[in-house]
């Protein structure tokens, strides 16, 4: 096994390994501390003859367990930074381990494999990085909860399950990982499971998901139906060789491949929250903090975009669904951020905008651009990262309080999170000077745009429009929210305000890496990932088919999205900090509208009276009539009494004498002599 | 390698065995739990010699044989003897009798007895290997000679056992007289001639077959089973429900897929006979028991039935027994003696009050009192019932997909019914554990560290099986391939 193997494998499995062993420290009782039930799990495991686990208290253990998984992630994160610089610009380039065979059964074989590219390298990176900052945020934020070490156990998993998904080398794997990621997700964002709040949340999530999970596995069974292999080398090689296929539906026939990129790109949908599919997500806020930061930048989210960008081989020779892909990308870039406007829960208004914000990574995707839309996901996992844990920092301070209008007049108060969260929101709006410098959002977000006017298509354009639009609202929410929280009265009561404070070191430290990214990754990078796909960065991992370096994009649609963010953060300053009565009275006027987007364009009620009510009672239907009254009849119930009566036959034979049973044995053997005679004779 | 070398892990065993009777008869009593110990690590360590041995060839005067198959089936049957070794402390600790040294050393000897059986090449060597497992095995049925029904079950497996290794013998001096010679080399090459096939051999290959599926409880031989597995005592029926099938069935693989191959034509039907048999009465006979061993007796017949169709599979195109089927068998073997170890290992250590926990009823409410032990449990039982992605359903999907590519699809049908039906007994005990109000009675479970890790490693063979199944099905395809396979 070379060293390369053994790294490789080390950044995907130490995260594993840190969940197992915190998971085996959850199992066991500590002294003094909460029954095995309340600590949510089922049974108890008594460690205590480890010398090291005798007497340990749960705050010690909490910490014994945060710090280690931390330790473990952030061992990982550096070795991927490691792995990254030797596949993007070392002698290693892209490699495969076989770790084992998985199975083979008919004509599918799978492997255990690892995949590290270029594409994935960044994923592994970014993934375990964010992982990491959230992993040490965690120790402190957590602390006191009852589970802690669980939660510090699931965390570990779900960032374990996202490096399989992002290192498969096949479709199997990759379902596998993203299975997993579903999984944790639903473990996480129901973590408080005593709230009926999160414990629905969780649930929501969980099958808003299987429904983007039945479209991948469709994908998924097309891919193997028309490439006869799972795995990814076979796909892309073959990818051209598709393209005139079709799939005939009695006189209908689409194109084989752009149905089979659909299917996957439903599955994209579930996991990246695209409209449709995304009621999920806003939901999903009722997790931990920590959690939403791990979802919203580094694991789950992004495993879509990352999906479409891996597959990019496959969808190239699909235009038409790539097309689908830019318009339903944009479509939930603009409607996301509109909601963004209107909300006042401090983390609803962040988790729109990473609607919004994987919008944008989709149409890039759409319009070929997957580079920029890698590149964005990288940016964006900084600063979203860095804008859900400096709002967790506000909501500690708040005591648990996460409405903003009972917030405000905090930036005396926690000069350090205000701060981050100005880098935050300049990053994400992508505030920024052409050739000089900008903040992270700026060089990503410019580039899809701009690759989405240069596309020429009409969709490109038009996905050019809704992006512009939608960085106006981004720039315009994100300033809201400051001011909202930071500037103006203090709307908050007595009580609380005993309590307000900046919130410790402890806190506030795994933030200053990330805002180091939000300052500097667009800078860093913009230059790597814009390069041609099968160039010296990417080497290949990507694939497009028609470049863009022959289109011009006159320089007023490059200065578009700056001036409209710059517009965008100085109306809602001016709006919100010298003239709140205005957005009061515009709520107003503009009623059935501004009710409209409030109420999240009433997605959840419109799928509540379409699917959640009905559904209950056709299968109340199927249960009563169908299952009781004729399948049961009939089935099971005649059956096992049929099944019962031969049992007490045989039973009878039984008798317990041991001549009995010698008998039998005597008469059977005649029988087989004869039997054997007969049908040899 | 010098011919007496092949059979050093049977060697270790012999003398490990030895041994530890004499620390037995100095120590007294007292040191059953240490010789108990001692019987696990010989056996684990004579796994460990089997496994890492490479050669193969025929030793001891051509008695004797070591193949890639011999030594996958003999790493089974070590651990399987082991594993029920670990359940033994618990349960005797209990007991007024308290656990003996001699009882570590009648396994180990009944094991030596089947590993030489699973590598005889000869039919005196075959004949000598079984009665020395059958004198193990006679010994510990009635292990608590006190007790009634131990006693009673000891001598009712005595006398039939008795019974059919007369007929056994009877056959082999038929099939002796036919081929000439003991060797199986011998039979082989004498079938192969090509002639008419006399009615002496017919009749005396059925004998054998007869004998052999006793050992392996197929209907109608198996009626000694219920009686026999619920007399015995616990840790001897978990022996018994796993490692003697283990060698009995990869012994009748040998010799009905080696030297009498050319006689498939008569015992092909045959064994599908037993199998139907076996497949019907095991799950049907099995819904109504209340005794969990006479219900584990049952499944072991309908599960034997299952195998049985693995091994009437022919090979289409060769002619030869099917390498796939064949496969299956040790796949099913592997997965169904871990489970079947599991649920005694659970049972093994539960007390209700001072008494013994047999009946399934007593388990009403063990998911609230153990709620980790009746996951393991749970786990064993939709194992056995072979619920995908347990480690099961991998075990029935190979036998019966081998048997449909042979041919045999009514025989694959009846095996996916019965176990339909035998799932039906499974999860009654699952319902019955998690959903049935306990009698308000407590269940304790004194476990050593040893039982509990146990049935951590079965648990986690049993679930995490389909993540990396290719050790088993690799291993078990090169093995049969090297046996089969000229």
């Amino acid at each position: 096994m070379s060293m390369t193997t053994i790294i490789d494998s080390a950044v995907v499995f130490l995260p594993l390994l840190g969940a197992a062993l915190a998971g085996g420290v959850a199992l066991c009782n500590p002294q003094n501390t909460v029954t095995p039930a309340q600590a949510g799990v089922p049974f108890s495991f008594k460690l205590n003859w480890i010398p090291a686990f005798a007497g340990m208290t749960k705050e010690k253990r909490d910490v014994f367990a945060g710090l280690l998984t931390s330790l473990l992630m952030l061992i990982a994160a550096a070795l991927a930074v490691f792995i990254f610089v030797d596949v993007a610009f070392g002698e290693g380039g892209a490699r495969t381990h076989v770790l084992a065979p998985w199975f083979a059964m008919g004509g599918v074989k799978a492997n255990w494999a690892l995949r590290f590219d270029t594409l994935t390298a960044i994923m592994v990176m970014v993934v375990t990085g964010i992982s990491a900052m959230v992993h040490l945020y965690a120790v402190t934020y957590m602390k006191g909860d009852k589970g802690v070490v669980r939660f510090m156990a699931y965390l570990s998993l779900f960032t374990f399950f996202m490096l399989m998904l992002v290192s498969a080398d096949n479709l199997l794997q990759m379902f596998f990982g993203w299975e997993g990621v579903g999984l944790c997700s639903y473990l996480l964002i129901g973590y408080w499971y005593e709230k009926p709040a999160a414990s629905c949340a969780g649930m929501k999530a969980f099958w808003v998901n299987r429904i983007g999970d039945f479209g991948f596995l469709l994908g998924i069974f097309g891919c193997y139906q028309l490439f006869g292999s799972l795995d990814f080398d076979v796909i892309f090689k073959n990818a051209p060789q598709v393209v005139g296929q079709t799939y005939v539906m009695g006189d209908r026939s689409c194109c084989a491949l752009t149905a089979v990129c659909l299917l996957l790109f439903v599955g994209a949908m579930g996991k990246s929250a695209q409209l449709g599919l995304h009621v999920w997500l806003p939901d999903a806020m009722e997790g931990p903090t920590p959690v939403s930061a791990l979802i919203h930048a580094a694991t789950m989210v992004t495993a879509g975009v990352f999906m479409v960008a891996r597959l990019s081989p496959l969808f190239e020779y699909a235009p038409a669904a790539l097309a689908v892909i830019a318009i339903v990308g944009a479509v939930t870039a603009v409607v996301a951020a509109s909601i963004g406007l209107t909300q006042f829960d401090i983390k609803r208004v962040i988790a729109y905008s990473t609607m919004s914000q994987l919008g944008t990574m989709f149409f890039a995707a759409g319009v070929s651009a997957y580079g920029a839309s890698i590149f964005h996901l990288a940016t964006h996992a900084f600063f979203k990262a860095l804008l859900f844990l400096a709002a967790g920092s506000v909501i500690h301070a708040m005591s648990g309080e996460q409405d903003m209008r009972k917030m405000g007049g905090l930036w005396r108060k926690m000069p350090v999170t205000y701060a981050l969260m100005w880098i935050g929101s300049l990053a994400l709006a992508g505030i920024g000077i052409e050739g000089v410098f900008g903040f992270a959002g700026f060089y990503s977000k410019d580039m899809i745009l701009e690759a989405a006017y240069a596309h020429g298509s009409w969709y490109g354009r038009v996905a050019y429009g809704l992006g512009l639009m939608a960085a106006f609202m981004t720039a315009f929410y994100s300033w809201r929210l400051i001011v909202l929280t930071f500037h103006g009265a203090a709307r908050y009561d007595k009580h609380t305000a005993a309590h307000v404070h900046e919130s410790s070191w402890w806190l506030l430290g795994p933030l200053v890496p990330l805002a180091l990214g939000a300052v500097f990754a667009g800078f860093v990078g913009h230059d790597w990932f814009a390069s041609a796909p099968d160039g010296a960065f990417w080497r290949g991992a990507l694939v497009a088919l028609h470049g863009h370096e022959g289109a011009v994009v006159p320089e007023v649609a490059k200065l578009a999205p700056l001036a409209l963010a710059l517009l965008g953060m100085g109306l809602s300053g001016w709006l919100y900090a010298r003239r709140p009565d205005i957005p009061a009275v515009m709520a107003v006027r503009l009623g059935a509208l501004y009710r409209l987007v409030f109420n999240k364009y009433y997605f959840d009620e419109v799928y509540e009276r379409l699917f959640v009510r009905p559904l209950p009672k056709l299968g109340a239907f199927f249960w009563h009539k169908g299952d009781e009254a004729v399948i049961d009849r009939f089935g099971p119930d005649g059956v096992s009494a049929v099944a019962q009566g031969l049992g007490a036959r045989a039973r009878c034979w039984q008798t317990g004498y041991a001549f009995h049973y010698a008998f039998v044995m005597a008469l059977a053997l005649a029988a087989m002599v004869a039997w054997a005679m007969v049908r040899v004779w | 390698m010098t011919s007496i070398l092949f059979a050093l892990p049977e060697i270790t065993v012999a003398l490990a065995a030895m041994a530890l009777l004499l620390i037995g008869a100095f120590r007294g009593d007292k040191a059953g739990g240490l010789v108990t110990s001692a019987a696990v690590v010989s056996l684990l360590a004579a796994a460990a010699l089997v496994a890492l041995g490479r050669e193969s060839g025929v030793a001891l005067y051509g008695m004797f044989a070591v193949d890639d198959y011999r030594r996958f089936v003999k790493v089974m049957l070590l651990i399987a003897a082991a594993g029920s070794l670990v359940l033994a402390p618990v349960f005797f600790g209990g007991q007024k009798s308290g656990l003996k040294p001699e009882y570590p050393v009648l396994v180990m000897l009944a094991t030596l007895g089947m590993m030489l059986m699973i590598s005889a090449h000869d039919w005196i060597a075959l004949y000598v290997a079984l009665e020395l497992q059958n004198l193990g095995l006679y010994v510990l049925t009635a292990f608590q000679r006190e007790e009634k029904r131990s006693s009673e079950a000891g001598l009712k497996y005595f006398m039939l056992s008795a019974f059919s290794s007369a007929i056994m013998l009877f056959g082999l001096s038929l099939l002796y007289g036919f081929a000439g010679g003991t060797g199986f080399d011998v039979m082989a090459h004498t079938l192969a001639q090509g002639q008419a096939m006399p009615i002496g051999l017919v009749v005396g290959l059925v004998f054998v077959m007869a004998g052999f599926a006793l050992k392996v409880s197929a209907a109608p031989f198996h009626m000694w089973t219920p009686d026999v597995y619920e007399g015995a005592p616990l840790p001897v029926t978990a022996f018994l429900a796993a490692a003697p099938k283990i060698a009995a069935l990869a012994l009748l693989a040998v010799v009905l897929g080696v030297p009498l191959i050319a006689a498939a034509s008569v015992w092909q039907p045959v064994l599908m006979a037993l199998a139907v048999a076996s497949m019907a009465l095991g799950s049907f006979a099995g819904l109504l028991q209340k005794n969990i061993k006479r219900l584990m007796a049952y499944s072991a017949i309908a599960n034997v039935g299952t195998m049985l169709v693995g091994l009437a599979a022919l090979d289409p195109v060769a002619g030869g027994m099917s390498v796939e089927g064949l496969q299956g068998v040790l796949i099913y073997l592997a997965v169904y003696f871990v489970a079947t170890l599991g649920v005694f290992g659970v049972v093994a250590g539960l007390r209700q009050g001072e008494a013994l926990v047999e009946s399934v009823d007593d388990l009403a409410g063990l998911s609230q009192a153990h709620p980790w032990l009746s996951l393991v449990l749970a786990a064993m039982l939709f194992s056995l019932a072979g619920v995908p992605p347990l480690a099961g359903f991998f075990g029935k999907y190979f036998v019966l997909l081998a048997a449909v590519k042979a041919g045999l699809w009514p025989l694959a049908l009846i095996g996916v019914l019965a176990s339909v039906v035998a799932a039906g007994y499974y999860l009654r005990i699952v319902k019955i554990m998690y959903f049935d109000k306990g009698s308000g009675s407590v269940l304790t479970s004194p476990r050593s560290y040893a039982h509990n890790c146990g049935l951590a490693l079965a648990t986690l063979f049993v679930v995490l099986f389909v993540l990396w199944p290719s050790p088993v099905i690799e291993g078990a395809h090169q093995a049969v391939e090297r046996l089969l396979v000229p």
